[in-house]
């Protein structure tokens, strides 16, 4: 039995630094992302969930050609695709603008990343992320950002669901929708920049999406559904630090594996919950 | 002290991107009544909800409401919404939904309350909808859907209810309930209520005044008043007619029963009537 444990939780798992950095920043991001993608969730905006880490990406190649700091990159770029993204977009054409953006940003990246010259192990790093290469710096940064965005929609989650559910109640009440939609696109790209140099560009957007829409299954109120979200994604990510460790498999995929398995298993539950529960339609209407 | 009326306008003109969409609009509505906002699709409705409502402005003109000019006491005007879009399984019960409408629109995030449970289970109960407070909102029908909303805005005590068109997703019978549930509150907590609706016919029994509007022009009235060939047809800038039937109120453009004047519609490539609601 020892022996199981030992193989499992092999030494310095919890004593290196950089594993301690991954802990730590690993746990902050799978908080925020969780948070912040059930209300990408709640305003189907699965699209700009997608586009903005990976259009960010190109930010980090900028910080990388003028030797700036990764985070920073990530997040001056994604923050003005967000603001692209919120002020160009008329009523029914959600989708143009922001794959129009995306578009634009990859094509930057492929720009910043000859003319720098970069390697492709750094590519690579930028793609799917280097979890166990977080350095102290980042992770303290990466730890005060999440702190900071956390409160940040703790401050607007009332206008946010509301404008999200019933938008015309919440102008009616005098809530501004385009001030609330910018808002909630740049949470999502400042919760992408923090979430690329750990996941990758490419596989950020499994930790906003999975855990959130298997809260989504299991709850049945926005708290509950935000606190199961946080629970997978932390679940997701420790259990994908420790295999990852013992077996050097890439951290993004698993990851973005137990994620889908977590949404899968949420499906599941919530699906064979309603064939229980009798139809809504057997209720006595009113 | 004379109490203010509800609304008042004063010679109000919006113009929206260039297109005058309602003109001259001058009448006033007193405190507690219940006014059926009737007119054709097009005629300026929910322009003129969005103005009381503040979230637009006119280009000339004056408007007070509860004797303060709008945007002010939004927590006063309860607005009911036609529906909303919500699928079967997004985690949202309809005590949380009619929740909101206590605060939805404040900082932060509500801190569970025996106080505020309690205000939100009476309005419930008020409503009728206390059977089903407990379940997701993606699940419920129209006429539930309606309740929940009305219960919403009810939730600040408003001295204004705005109902923007809610009959319109509603079977015949949900909808009579919404209109006897409407009245009931309205008279229990003296609640001036606007009423959009496409038809009047369902709205005769309880609304005391008529707003019609056609044209982007409004007349305000009794029915008795109000619903007659001249001042619909000058109303509408065509000749209309009105029939009574059974109790039941029919308004339809002169045209399309007198054939040589639709004639003369269909020759000019497109017809001249005032879209009769029948």
């Amino acid at each position: 039995m020892m022996q199981i444990w030992g193989q499992v939780f092999q030494p310095g798992l919890f004593t290196y630094p950089f594993l301690i950095h991954a802990w730590v920043s690993a746990s902050a991001i799978a908080i925020i992302s969780a948070v912040i993608g059930f209300f990408v969730n709640l305003r189907g905006e699965s699209f700009v969930a997608h586009a903005l880490p990976r259009g960010a990406f190109a930010g980090a190649a900028a910080a990388f050609l003028v030797g700036a700091s990764s985070l920073l990159g990530l997040s001056v770029f994604a923050v003005a695709m967000a603001l692209g993204m919120g002020t160009m977009r008329r009523q029914g054409e959600k989708g143009v603008s922001t794959a129009l953006i995306l578009v634009m940003a990859l094509a930057l990246g492929d720009l910043f990343l000859t003319v720098g010259n970069a390697y492709a192990p750094e590519v690579f790093a930028l793609l799917f992320g280097q979890l166990l290469g977080v350095s102290s710096a980042e992770m303290i940064a990466i730890t005060i950002l999440s702190a900071v965005l956390l409160l940040v929609v703790g401050a607007v989650f009332r206008p946010l669901l509301l404008s999200s559910t019933v938008p015309e109640f919440a102008a009616a009440r005098g809530v501004p929708l385009t001030v609330m939609n910018i808002t909630f696109t740049v949470l999502v790209a400042l919760a992408a920049s923090l979430t690329v140099p750990v996941v990758g560009a490419l596989l950020a957007f499994s930790l906003m999406i999975g855990p959130a829409a298997a809260g989504w299954y299991l709850a049945k109120s926005p708290g509950r559904a935000m606190a199961y979200a946080v629970a997978v994604a932390l679940s997701s990510v420790w259990i994908s630090i420790v295999i990852g460790y013992d077996t050097s498999l890439p951290v993004g995929f698993l990851v973005a594996t137990f994620c889908l398995i977590a949404y899968g298993g949420a499906r599941w539950i919530h699906f064979s919950r309603s064939r229980r529960a009798p139809a809504p339609s057997q209720r006595p209407q009113s | 002290m004379s109490v203010e009326p509800a609304i008042a306008m004063d010679q109000v003109d919006v113009v929206l991107s260039g297109h005058t969409i309602l003109r001259a609009l001058d009448f006033s509505i007193a405190r507690g009544a219940f006014v059926g906002v009737i007119g054709p699709n097009g005629a300026g409705k929910t322009t003129l909800i969005r103005l009381i409502l503040g979230l637009i402005h006119p280009s000339s003109g004056t408007i007070r409401v509860l004797g303060m000019p709008v945007g002010k006491g939004r927590r006063r005007i309860g607005y009911v919404p036609q529906s909303f879009a919500a699928d079967p399984d997004l985690p949202l019960r309809a005590k949380d939904l009619v929740g909101l409408g206590l605060d939805g629109e404040r900082w932060g995030f509500a801190l569970p309350s025996r106080s505020r449970q309690q205000r939100i289970q009476e309005m419930l109960d008020r409503v009728g909808a206390s059977a089903y407070a407990n379940e997701p909102v993606g699940t419920l029908s129209g006429g539930e859907r309606q309740r929940l909303l009305i219960a919403q805005a009810l939730l600040t005590n408003p001295d204004i209810l705005l109902l923007d068109e809610p009959l319109s997703n509603l079977d015949i019978r949900s909808g009579r309930e919404i209109i006897e549930l409407v009245d009931e509150i309205a008279r229990e907590r003296q609640v001036t209520v606007l009423f959009v609706a496409h038809d009047m016919n369902p709205l005769l029994a309880v609304m005391n005044e008529v707003l019609y509007l056609a044209q982007g022009r409004a007349v305000v009235g009794s029915v008795d008043d109000v619903v007659q060939p001249e001042v619909l047809s000058r109303l509408y800038g065509q000749p209309v007619d009105v029939l009574r039937v059974h109790g039941r109120i029919l308004v339809i453009a002169s045209d399309s029963v007198v054939p040589f004047t639709h004639f003369e519609g269909v020759a000019h490539g497109q017809p001249s009537s005032p879209s009769p609601h029948l």
